[in-house]
């Protein structure tokens, strides 16, 4: 049985350097805490804020912290994982410990961030909710279009118009419902186009998307340069204002995060039940979901592969359009070019992060809402780094996550892959 | 259901697949389609089945012309199909790939019902004995299992017509058997069946009528009691071919390969090959025998540089393998892969370019940094003259070729470089008599030039008519190396199944008589071979 024994030896041996590695990892991030995160806050505390408004029907008292032990012992926590990890405590553990370590990791850097201060955890975590708005109607869109079987990278492009043609339509209608409409046609118009260049005329699905892109950034800022600007009525839209939901609005800390809110999120929050159960209970998504992994099994049972990915694309456009309305009625309140800065792509990070399911795509997309609110949170404490380099923290917590799901998450197989028949 | 096609032609670019072909099925029969590689068995059945239009003629079921414009049409007039290459999706469970496209939901609010749809997959499948775990998911299951799944597909869509696309070139002999008897019994129930295979004693055994087509024509049709193997290959390929190789014994040298000690592990970490010890000799053959997925697969991408091995040692011509396929490749050792679309060919590209993949990079094909066109060209002209590969022009996509074709592309890449070692798996999957007869005349000229030959494959007539010694191999272990006088069909089938050397040695004399339950592996001859 010496092979048995060497077998044995070398499987241990390739666990045991990534557990090492992991484990060290975890050491020296706990280090680095101590050093530059608890290092220049000795007697300091950090107040975080649980009240947002003017009179809560709850009052709650402020969190307040001593900094420096605070981050010392966040610091440990990390230590003590990093500990865990390196003495194999049981390979099944490893994503649970990195969670930890993550969560500690910008646990401490508030702390940091706050000490001296006063820092509205509500108001960040509310903030993180809507920042992750537009994010994951791209993420949404992405998946609607790639769980069919076509990569739509354009999603950036369709926000953009969408955020355009919302802006417009409601300055010109007094209506934020009509700004709504026109947002979710352009997105499906758009959307279309896609569809006809990649599955009727087989372009190349990333170069169709691309010149959706450059197309819509091109446009919409030839217009509101030209047009808006000549024009600023047209770029005067009414807003979407956070409404509170009754009673479950003053639930304390809940309320103000999730129940006072404006339509976006609450209807984020429906699509993430409605796409989640349409795709994975119903007869629909059965099909589209087969058609985005091996189309020509589609065909011969039956399955319209063609009209199927119209329909998704179509859809996903649509999705990206809505999406891109909370950028004029939901946030600014007027269009500026630009304006969605890449979130479109951000979105795309979003969906494959989520494993291509609407759930999963949230919760990445809060990750980067996060890092967002966050962005603007600092910028207003003036912590006196430049914001830019702080808020590249969180971004590496996500690389290092989507480095530890490589090779686990799978794309549906048949993604971007054009379907001819005969 | 009776099914008719009267004139069907099918063209494609350069090739006219199917030309005026007649063709009746009784309700109740099974109907055998022979026909060498790229006679346009598929193509014919692809046109009934709704997925190509056929440019003339027409199908008529139980007298009534029916035009199919895509595979739901088809479905619905009764027609199921198992396909050449599987339909299924891996990522899916049985359920719900058999229930894609005949969906059962609640009501009719589009939700999934599941629980009906597997109760009906259960019925069915017990019905007619075809045991599947509809939980399962599919990449999880064996290719006997998916072929079954498949069956159950076409079941459940009540198909009266059952086309079957070589269906038994994956299976093992037992996993065959089994699907006979599957044939048989819904043939019984009235069910008309279309079988496509390469394997004439199959034909023989189980076909009610026969069907020969060529070049894209019916060349005649027959009954198994009016024929013999030799006149069906005849009948196939237009001459007469020799089912068993003409071998002298072979004059081994030095050893090519040595393997000692090599234990591999297989995709999902299991051990696979389990420190095995195997030499090749310069100027033999052999044949590794064994019931698919006992480590013959890693054991080749071991020797190949594909696989990284866990540990001991493959040294080719002294010096040490380590995982880089070109080293590998310039080391003298020529690989006819197991899986031709995956690793042997690259669907999209010329038939000309898939000729020189592994030379690209060297004179006269590249000069700096330039492709010699010229050079390609004639050599892949020669090529497709020598190897007698059957495509419009070099300069077709190579993925639309037949699957024979596809495989003569491959042998002809691999034989025509100075070669020390020939590493073979499956050499001969889905081929016809014709090409088999070719190709085994091949390896054996390789060997008598010198050049050491391994070769896997779970066809025991393969195995017989090619080993000079023929090792079996079972669970990642060779279990037995035997010399061909004392190989029986009976013997190898329970080796591989797994019994010991000494057993299936004294348990049975060479020509004994075959006992009833002759080892699981299955010991039906079978395949082109050995039968005369
Ligand atoms: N989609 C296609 N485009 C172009 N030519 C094709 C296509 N499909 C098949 N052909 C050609 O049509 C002919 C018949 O092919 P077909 O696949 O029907 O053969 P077959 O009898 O099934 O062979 P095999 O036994 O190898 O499976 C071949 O010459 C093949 O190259
Ligand atoms: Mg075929």
């Amino acid at each position: 049985m010496t092979a048995a024994a060497a077998t044995a030896a070398t499987t241990a041996g390739r666990v045991v350097t990534r557990e090492r590695v992991l484990g060290v990892g975890y050491i020296v991030i706990a280090i680095l805490m101590v050093v530059f995160l608890g290092g220049g806050i000795a007697g300091e505390e950090s107040k975080f804020g649980l009240n947002v408004g003017p009179r809560p029907v709850i009052p709650l008292p402020d969190l307040v912290v001593p900094a420096q032990l605070t981050v010392y012992l966040l610091a440990g926590i990390c230590a003590f994982a990093g500990v865990v990890q390196l003495l194999r405590a049981g390979v099944r553990w490893w994503a649970v410990l990195l969670g930890i370590v993550a969560v500690c990791l910008v646990a401490a850097f508030l702390t940091w961030a706050a000490a001296g201060r006063s820092m509205s955890l509500v108001g960040l975590m509310s903030q993180t909710l809507q920042r992750s708005v537009p994010i994951a109607f791209g993420a949404f869109s992405g998946l609607l279009c790639e769980r069919s079987g076509v990569v739509n990278i354009a999603i950036e492009g369709m926000l953009l118009c969408g955020a355009f043609a919302a802006a417009v339509a409601a300055s010109i209608a007094g209506n934020v419902w009509v700004g709504i409409a026109a947002a979710i046609v352009v997105g499906g118009f758009l959307g279309l186009l896609l569809a006809v260049l990649a599955i009727r005329y087989f372009v190349d699905q990333i170069i169709a998307g691309t010149v959706i892109n450059i197309g819509a950034a091109g446009l919409t800022a030839f217009l509101s340069s030209k047009v808006l600007v000549a024009l600023p009525d047209l770029n005067n839209p009414p807003r979407f204002l956070p409404d509170k939901i009754p009673g479950l609005g003053d639930i304390p800390i809940v309320g103000p995060i999730l129940f006072t809110n404006s339509l976006f999120v609450y209807a984020m929050f429906v699509l993430i039940l409605v796409i989640h159960l349409a795709l994975f209970y119903t007869r629909y998504g059965l099909r589209v979901r087969a058609v985005g992994e091996h189309p020509i099994a589609a065909e011969t049972v039956g399955i319209d592969v063609v009209r199927t990915r119209y329909i998704n694309v179509v859809l996903g456009g649509m999705m990206a359009g809505f999406g891109g309305a909370y950028f004029t009625l939901g946030s600014t309140g007027s269009f500026d070019k630009g304006m969605t800065a890449g979130k479109g792509f951000i979105g795309l990070a979003a969906m494959i992060f989520g494993g291509w399911t609407p759930i999963g795509a949230f919760f990445a997309s809060l990750i980067f809402g996060f890092a967002d609110a966050l962005q603007n949170r600092l910028s207003i404490l003036n912590v006196g780094i430049p914001s830019e380099v702080l808020l590249m923290v969180p971004y590496i917590v996500t690389i290092a996550v989507v480095a530890g799901l490589v090779g686990r998450v799978r794309m549906p197989a048949a993604d971007g892959k054009p379907f001819r028949r005969e | 259901m009776r099914l008719e096609l009267h004139g069907i032609t099918k063209r494609f670019p350069g090739v006219v697949a199917n030309e005026g072909v007649d063709l009746v099925v009784e309700p109740g029969q099974i109907h055998a389609l022979l026909g060498e590689n790229g006679a346009g068995k598929s193509t014919l059945m692809n046109v009934l089945y709704g997925l190509y239009r056929p440019d003339e003629g027409e199908i008529r079921l139980d007298g009534k012309v029916r035009t199919f414009r895509d595979p739901g049409d088809a479905i619905a007039a009764g027609i199921g199909m198992v396909h050449q290459h599987f339909m299924l999706v891996p990522v899916f469970t049985v359920t719900e790939n058999i229930m894609l496209g005949v969906e059962s939901t609640r009501g009719r609010t589009g939700f999934l019902d599941y629980k009906t749809a597997r109760s009906r997959i259960v019925e069915v499948s017990e019905r007619h004995g075809l045991h599947v775990d509809p939980d399962a998911r599919v990449e999880d299951l064996p290719v006997g299992v998916r072929q079954r799944v498949e069956i159950i597909k076409t079941l459940y869509r009540k198909a009266d017509v059952l086309i079957l696309d070589e269906p038994t070139a994956v299976l093992t002999p037992q996993e065959d058997e089994e699907l006979f008897e599957i044939m048989r019994s819904l043939a019984r129930a009235g069910t008309s069946i279309i079988f496509i295979t390469h394997k004439l004693n199959e034909v023989l055994e189980i076909a009610d009528t026969i069907t020969v087509l060529r070049r894209g024509k019916v060349v005649g049709s027959t009954r198994p009691a009016d024929t013999n193997q030799g006149e069906l290959a005849a009948m196939m390929v237009g001459r007469s071919i020799k089912l068993v190789v003409d071998k002298g014994p072979a004059a081994p040298t030095e050893p090519v390969l040595s393997i000692s000690g090599l234990s591999v592990r297989d995709d999902r970490g299991h051990l696979a090959v389990d420190s095995l010890d195997l030499d090749v000799r310069a100027g033999e053959i052999v044949a590794v025998a064994g019931v698919q997925g006992n480590g013959q697969t890693e054991l080749i991408e071991a020797i190949t540089g594909l696989r990284a091995p866990l540990s001991g040692s493959v040294r080719i011509a002294g010096s040490e393998v380590r995982a880089a396929p070109r080293k590998v490749f310039e080391a003298g050792v020529a690989h006819v892969p197991e899986d031709r679309l995956e690793e042997g060919l690259i669907p999209g590209f010329t038939v000309a370019e898939n000729l020189i993949l592994n030379t690209y990079y060297l004179e006269p094909y590249a000069k700096g940094l330039r492709v010699q066109r010229d050079a390609i060209v004639a050599t892949a002209g020669e090529l497709v003259d020598q190897y007698d590969i059957r495509t419009p022009s070099m300069f077709n996509d190579v993925g639309n070729l037949s699957g024979g074709n596809q495989q003569k592309v491959i042998v002809a890449r691999e034989f025509s470089r100075p070669i020390k070692l020939l590493v073979a798996s499956q050499p001969t999957r889905g081929l016809d008599v014709g090409s088999i007869e070719y190709i085994h005349k091949r390896i054996v000229e390789k060997r008598d030039e010198g050049v050491a030959v391994l070769i896997a494959s779970t066809e025991l007539d393969e195995v017989l008519a090619l080993g000079d010694r023929i090792a079996v191999m079972y669970q990642g272990r060779i279990v037995g190396i035997l010399d061909p006088s004392e190989a029986t069909p009976e013997r190898l089938g329970l080796l591989m199944g797994g019994a010991q050397l000494a057993d299936a040695i004294g348990v049975m004399p060479p020509a004994g008589p075959r006992p009833p339950d002759a080892g699981s592996a299955g010991v039906a001859p079978s395949a082109g071979g050995g039968a005369r």
